[in-house]
């Protein structure tokens, strides 16, 4: 286990309150729970904002349980079940790799050694020296005609290789922001990479 | 081939706006009020006579589904609930349909929720699809801020309202009746059936969860007719689907075709073909990751669609195509799956807890060339001990990519065997 610092109080901001109060209000009477994973995503956001680091520390998560009137064992369920919720603090860009099988098909692998090599981290779930990098090991993120595919925060990165990989960290590393979210290779979104076999007659119109 | 005409999804691709200005130029949200006025009865019907089964995996008749809900509420209200938790490996035509066609699965719910009596319904989306949600998130507000959905929704006399929620990360939420779990606050573990969602759904209340793909092919059907739908296709199989096509293929694609279309016929016209030409295939996984896997002889004469692929001994699924080459070791692909249930079994029932991680050892032990004959065998037992012992069917999507190895790739996996004997003739040869 990981022998992070756990703050020792959490308070929703104001502009997150307002989200928080928001997220409740959708769901009918005495069904407020149903906003939990809305609100953990709402803390850890703020968590983002506030510390560079987009994690939920037990005191949010209480303070979550407090929002929706529960005991506090009902929100951390839910926060260990899922796996977006990070329970300790992790890097600036959150590197999450798909390695399923239509990801390793088209080369994980390499972009797996890619991004342990420009980050530096040896392993999955770790976080680098400097702390901007952690990599994790994901499932199948849903866009495998896209394989293999990086998602970095919010972000996926799709059509990766290693010189891909490489290139766009390493941007990181020289403070460039992300680039826009998407296809990498230049191709759009899943169409064929050549150009369409369907819908010809209905081209790309532009915005 | 599909003629473009008939291509439900016109923006798959993005090319063109995907707002709800774009939309209505493509006819969406054409006098939907006239469509409602024809009657719940009538709607249901023509979900029947269109031959619509459900595109998430199942395959169920959509219409079917939809009449089992109550006719009369007994106090209690109907919800319901649109399934976007795509995450069955290989597959990503719901996202294309949520960032590119939003508007169609926002008047599809109108649609559906009005013919079942709801007047509150939900999509769930993974949470991995942010900006998708984003996006839907967008559109959403969009209908309500043209009077589409909310109050009197497109002027139909209807009050619809529609909330998205997103999911967390955990791929058993696709199963239903763990969404509803999920859509309620709680962990995704799935519920023992009876009573089914229909009966007692969300928060206790009469229940359809529908696929993405599935509900937003219904305003179209509406549109063009069910006859227009029933003609497409093969009969029991008809319609258009949208394949993924992932893997060793030149042009790896979203596209949609008319289902019946051969496999061979559908990767070559879109995909590009196989990598290094058709005679280069070892094996398809047709339709996700639990569908079992297809030999190239297999391959040559599928036919793809749900009953043509059942008589395979495989499934349609959710329509992702898994392509591999000569290159792969395909007990490695395979145990790669295994690796992924294992990882998202949810831990409720012991046969797929334990089952799951066991398999998934055993798979490795195959792959390093480490397991006896004996090993191969005890797993094929074993997977037909959790397949059908669990509360959802998590077991079975489990066993079956390992049951599916066995039968299409028999001679090559049990050549790996530590104490493996070739046969006479083959060293005769030699």
């Amino acid at each position: 286990m990981s022998q992070h610092a756990e703050p020792t109080s959490f308070a929703f901001h104001a502009d997150s309150l307002k989200l928080v109060e928001k997220a409740i209000a959708k769901y009918p009477e005495g069904r407020q729970m149903s906003a939990v994973k809305t609100l953990l995503d709402i803390a850890q956001r703020q968590m983002e904002q506030d510390t560079g680091s987009a994690w939920l520390p037990r005191a949010a998560m209480d303070v979550v349980a407090a929002c929706l009137g529960v005991a506090p064992i009902r929100v951390y369920e839910v926060a260990t079940f899922y796996t977006m919720f990070n329970l300790e603090p992790v890097g600036k860009y959150h590197l999450q790799l798909c390695t399923t099988t239509p990801c390793w098909l088209r080369g994980s692998d390499d972009v797996v050694a890619a991004c342990k090599k420009a980050t530096g981290i040896k392993n999955f779930g770790e976080t680098s020296a400097d702390g901007m990098f952690t990599l994790k090991e994901v499932e199948c993120l849903g866009a495998c005609v896209n394989a293999p595919i990086l998602q970095v925060n919010d972000d996926y990165f799709e059509d990766m290789d290693a010189a891909r990989t490489t290139a766009l960290i390493e941007d990181l590393k020289a403070g460039k922001p992300l680039p826009p979210a998407g296809s990498l290779a230049g191709r759009m979104s899943s169409a064929p990479a050549p150009g369409q076999t369907s819908l010809r007659s209905n081209p790309s119109a532009g915005e | 081939m599909l003629s473009d005409s008939d291509r439900i999804y016109q923006n798959l691709y993005g090319q063109q706006d995907w707002k709800l200005a774009g939309a209505r130029a493509r006819g969406d949200w054409d006098n939907t009020a006239a469509i409602l006025a024809k009657g719940r009865d009538a709607l249901i019907e023509e979900m029947k006579t269109s031959g619509m089964r459900g595109r998430g995996g199942a395959g169920f008749p959509t219409g079917m589904k939809w009449s089992f809900m109550p006719k009369q509420s007994d106090g209690r209200p109907s919800y319901v609930v649109i399934n976007a938790d795509e995450s069955e490996p290989g597959t990503c035509k719901d996202r294309d349909i949520i960032r590119n066609e939003p508007h169609k699965l926002i008047e599809g719910t109108l649609i559906a929720s009005f013919a079942m009596g709801a007047n509150k319904a939900f999509i769930y989306i993974r949470g991995e699809y942010y900006n998708e949600a984003q996006r839907l998130q967008f559109a959403i507000d969009e209908a309500y801020n043209a009077g589409l959905i909310g109050k009197n929704a497109a002027g139909s006399g209807w009050d619809f309202d529609l909330i998205l929620q997103r999911g967390a990360g955990a791929y058993i939420c696709g199963e239903e009746s763990a969404m509803l779990e999920s859509l309620e606050g709680k962990k995704g573990m799935p519920r023992m059936k009876p009573p089914f969602p229909a009966a007692m759904g969300l928060y206790g209340c009469p229940t359809t969860v529908n696929n993405v793909e599935t509900i937003a092919g219904v305003p179209t059907i509406m549109r063009r007719g069910a006859g227009w739908f029933a003609g497409l296709g093969r009969p029991k199989n008809a319609g258009t689907k949208i394949f993924c096509i992932s893997g060793h293929v030149n042009n790896p694609c979203n596209v949609e075709e008319e289902l019946g279309i051969p496999l061979k016929e559908l990767i070559e016209k879109h995909a590009g073909g196989v990598r290094g030409g058709w005679d280069n295939l070892q094996a398809i996984i047709p339709g996700g990751a639990s569908s079992p896997v297809l030999n190239k002889a297999m391959c040559d004469t599928q036919i793809m669609d749900f009953d043509s692929l059942a008589a395979s001994k495989s499934m349609m699924g959710s329509g992702a195509i898994i392509v591999m080459d000569k290159s792969v070791d395909v007990v490695k692909a395979i145990w790669r799956l295994s690796k992924f249930f294992k990882h998202e079994s949810c831990g409720q029932c012991t046969p797929c807890r334990e089952g799951t991680g066991w398999m998934m050892r055993q798979m490795d032990r195959i792959v390093q060339n480490k397991a006896s004959l004996a090993d191969i065998h005890l797993l094929e037992q074993v997977t037909t001990q959790v397949a059908g012992h669990t509360i959802c069917a998590f077991g079975e999507a489990a066993s079956w990519p390992i049951q599916g190895m066995m039968r299409a790739f028999r001679p090559e996996v049990e050549a790996r065997a530590t104490d493996y004997q070739p046969p006479v003739q083959a060293q005769a040869a030699e």
